[in-house]
């Protein structure tokens, strides 16, 4: 298979995920690092964060960006702790009722991006200080859940042999990560997402429906974060500051994923192994034990530096090629 | 006698009346056109003739204000792109308009996938790829992207993806401007393919040879009107360009009286270029500029006037050719170096190019000045007024003060201050692209006078202009271009009207290629 310019990116991801893995599980051999509980732990520990940036990664490659993310996060986790506990809401219908307030929140973003032609970077910088207000005004405080289906559902995991189990936070990342896949690859609105931020201009003139893909984009974004948000009350409360800044490591795992930050090219794949790629980051610093836990986030920056360069690098590269 | 007289079919696309106003512009009014279906029409008109306005009624880009559409017998009214695709009408832009991050396949497809249980079926998509882009004569693996191929092959998968769709009418605006002689003369063997299966074809260009080399009728626009419909065959170049630009042949040969200039061929040679080639801008410009003489720079848009005065200026790097300053080879290669040499470029567009709306027309004035000397070395408030007094005296600027932002300014009056910003820094050469444009006669005259006072300083000026009678009027030596290249040079009193337009007119045999 030949190797396009736009696969760079990707290609790099992977390289520094089996670098940074295959390093750390050779350090820390010894405090068993390499092992299937540690892998598996990967996506437990960062199920919300992956949610968030699938969501983002449709952002980002539509050529937007959503700031919101972690407010939403936030707001959404509130709702559905002081609903039970206050409104003694069922636990399915204050579920349902967050994953659409956070649609309905995300595609109006959307609305107001589309029809006032308003930069993307504003509309949901708002969109962040008013959701982070909102989840304040209904409580102040973290909330505790104590429900018996929301019990059972954060103490499920699925046996997968040899004592190794999935929780219900990763189950979920997974299958959002399956169907986001399936959005971008196998739909008309996932093409339409790349030719939108391939070039805006010429997807009008191609007659495509950028309007509705731009404020579905922010509300698949929105039903991501409100997801996550779910997957964060799986720890049995509702928090308002839950997630503040959470938007950035999405940003961070998206670039590191690989995908374009002017839009139109990456992977969700890419996003998975962003994700991944900070965890075991993270997870690499624990295991090292006398570092302090703040070289996670110099590690981080130093990536993304590097991913941004590179970027660069694949584009210049194609003007290049394609003006010769 | 044969018994049949070919049965008179009707016409494929028939526009009555259409009018289109922008605020303070009439850009169409009451315009006709027919297209029949087996016919390559050529849309011909200068800037600003309502050409594309009409493209983009056409193609639901812009409403029309008033007026009919007919397609195939049937009234259609599009209201976007996407409207006017589904009736028939698809377009292909100047501006290669795909997505170049995505494969060739799916550009050609994007928008109506086939699909089957929700899924796209991607060995589909590329399986009518193949068939698109082979009915266009084009081999190629479509699962590539778009950006690895050529210009030229991009407009034609561009074109492929127009047909995609059931198209009648295929509109081309301006597709051949960024393809070189070959390319260009490839798809004209398709556009004849595609007349031949049944397609009416809208070709808009600019380049006269190739209007002549295609089209089988020709509709001429001038100032948003139709001045008329012919047979290609029937139409002489010169009745062409002189209903294109609006003057009657008769008229301009009587206006061409001789004025006895002085023969400038004794004069230092400031600047000379030989074979500029650049693609997609020129082909093989020369260019001699001498001290103290204006040379004007006159063909059709699209000759590469423009482009010739953005190599000089160092904006653009020529791919071959060379340039000499005062005898000596140079590379520009930035336009601060070519400020440095003592040259001045005042732009075609002073909205995008020229003018800071938000500053004075002092600080307006002063800044290349100011920028040849280093913000180290600033100019005094005493100095900059002084400049910009002297200046607005002397160039009649109508502004109250100097201190009022230069987006209040009569666009001939923001022409004048960017023309006052050049004169400042005291070039050798300076290049004025259409620096009449928009603006009212009696401006245009004070320009000209100045020009002619400049140059009696020893200043030499390159001269752009589309309207003719200016450059007659205004250069000492006139070089001409056509199609990207020079193709005559006039000097003194062989200068006219006529003159000129005979050589743009002029048949491929006094052109290089």
């Amino acid at each position: 298979m030949r190797i396009t310019a736009k696969q760079i990116p990707i290609i790099a991801t992977l390289a520094v995920c089996l670098l940074l893995y295959g390093t750390a599980a050779i350090a820390f051999h010894d405090r068993g690092f390499f092992s299937v509980g540690v892998f598996v732990n990967f996506f437990i520990d960062n199920a919300m964060l992956g949610i968030a940036s699938i969501g983002m990664t449709f952002v980002i490659l539509s050529g937007g960006i959503d700031l919101s993310v972690g407010s939403v996060i936030g707001l959404t986790s509130i709702f559905i702790a002081s609903a039970m506990d206050r409104y003694k809401l069922p636990p399915i219908v204050a579920i349902f009722v967050a994953l659409l307030g956070g649609t309905v929140f995300g595609g109006g973003m959307g609305a107001v991006i589309r029809y006032f032609g308003l930069p993307p970077f504003l509309v949901t910088l708002a969109g962040m200080f008013f959701a982070r207000g909102a989840g304040f005004l209904l409580h102040l405080e973290s909330v505790p859940i104590d429900h018996p289906f929301y019990n059972a559902l954060s103490e499920f995991h699925l046996a997968l042999g040899g004592g190794i189990e999935l929780t219900a936070s990763a189950l979920i990342f997974l299958a959002t990560f399956i169907i986001a896949i399936y959005l971008a690859q196998y739909t008309r609105f996932g093409r339409n997402v790349y030719a939108l931020g391939g070039n805006e201009q010429s997807a009008v003139l191609m007659g495509l429906p950028t309007g509705s893909v731009k404020m579905r984009v922010y509300a698949l974004s929105g039903f991501c974060s409100a997801l996550a948000g779910v997957v964060y009350t799986l720890g049995l409360s509702g928090n308002p500051s839950a997630a503040v800044g959470l938007e950035l490591d999405a940003i961070a795992a998206v670039v590191i994923g690989g995908t374009l930050l002017t839009g139109g090219v990456g992977y969700v794949a890419g996003t998975l192994l962003g994700v991944l790629i900070l965890g075991i980051i993270q997870t690499a610093i624990t295991f090292q034990g006398s570092l302090s836990s703040w070289w996670t986030k110099i590690a981080i920056g130093v990536l993304l530096l590097i991913f941004i360069l590179l970027q660069r690098f694949v584009q210049t590269r194609k003007l290049r090629t394609t003006a010769s | 006698m044969p018994q049949t007289v070919p049965s008179i079919e009707p016409p494929l696309l028939t526009l009555r009346g259409i009018e289109k106003s922008f605020p303070g512009v009439k850009a169409l009014a009451g315009v006709d056109f027919t297209l029949n279906r087996r016919e390559i029409h050529a849309l011909m008109g200068e800037n600003g003739a309502g050409k594309s306005t009409l493209i983009k009624v056409l193609t639901g880009v812009y409403r029309r204000d008033s007026g009919t559409m007919q397609l195939g017998g049937s009234e259609i009214d599009p209201r976007s792109p996407q409207d006017a695709q589904q009736a028939g009408i698809s377009t292909v832009y100047q501006e290669v308009n795909l997505i170049p991050h995505l494969s060739v396949a799916e550009n050609i497809s994007l928008g109506r996938q086939p699909k089957r249980l929700g899924f796209l079926r991607w060995g589909e998509i590329a399986q009518r790829a193949e068939k698109a882009i082979a009915r266009l004569d084009l081999k190629l693996d479509v699962r590539k992207p778009l950006s690895s191929c050529s210009i030229a092959v991009q407009q034609l998968i561009a074109i492929a993806r127009a047909l995609d769709t059931d198209a009648r009418v295929l509109i081309l605006d301006e597709p051949t401007s960024s393809l070189d002689t070959r390319e260009v003369e490839q798809l004209f063997v398709l556009m004849r393919k595609l007349r031949d299966q049944g397609l009416g074809i809208v070709f808009v260009t600019h380049f006269l040879d190739q209007v002549y080399a295609v089209s089988d009728r020709i509709t001429i626009l001038r100032n948003g009107q139709r001045v008329g419909d012919y047979a290609a065959v029937d139409l002489s170049r010169i009745e062409l360009i002189s209903k294109m630009i609006g003057k009657d042949l008769s008229e301009v040969e009587r206006e061409s009286g001789g004025k006895a200039k002085p023969l400038s061929t004794a004069r230092e040679i400031l600047v000379q270029a030989t074979g500029l080639k650049r693609k997609g801008a020129v082909e093989n410009v020369d260019l001699t500029i001498r001290k103290g003489e204006v040379v004007g720079l006159a063909g059709l848009l699209g000759s590469g006037r423009t482009e010739t005065a953005r190599i000089l200026f160092g904006i653009d790097k020529p791919d071959a050719g060379k340039i000499e300053i005062d005898g000596h080879k140079r590379e520009l290669r930035s336009a601060r170096q070519a400020i440095a040499l003592g040259f001045g470029f005042s732009s075609e567009d002073r909205k995008t190019e020229g003018i800071i709306p938000n500053l004075s027309v002092r600080e307006n004035i002063i800044l290349v000045l100011q920028g040849q000397r280093g913000w180290l070395r600033l100019l005094s408030r005493k100095e900059q007024e002084e400049l910009a007094a002297k200046y607005i005296a002397m160039l009649n600027i109508a502004t109250s003060d100097a201190e009022k932002p230069i987006r209040f300014l009569s666009g001939g009056n923001q022409q004048k201050a960017l023309l006052a910003r050049w004169l400042a820094s005291k070039p050798r050469l300076l290049i004025l692209d259409e620096p009449t444009r928009g603006i009212d006669v009696g401006a245009k005259f004070e320009i000209q006078k100045l020009m002619r006072s400049l140059t009696n300083e020893g200043m030499s000026i390159l001269f752009i202009s589309s309207e003719l009678e200016e450059v007659v009027r205004s250069s000492d030596r006139v070089v001409i271009l056509r199609d990207r290249a020079r193709i005559a040079e006039l000097v003194g009193e062989e200068i006219s009207q006529a003159a000129i337009l005979s050589s743009i007119a002029g048949t491929n045999e006094s052109s290089p290629e």
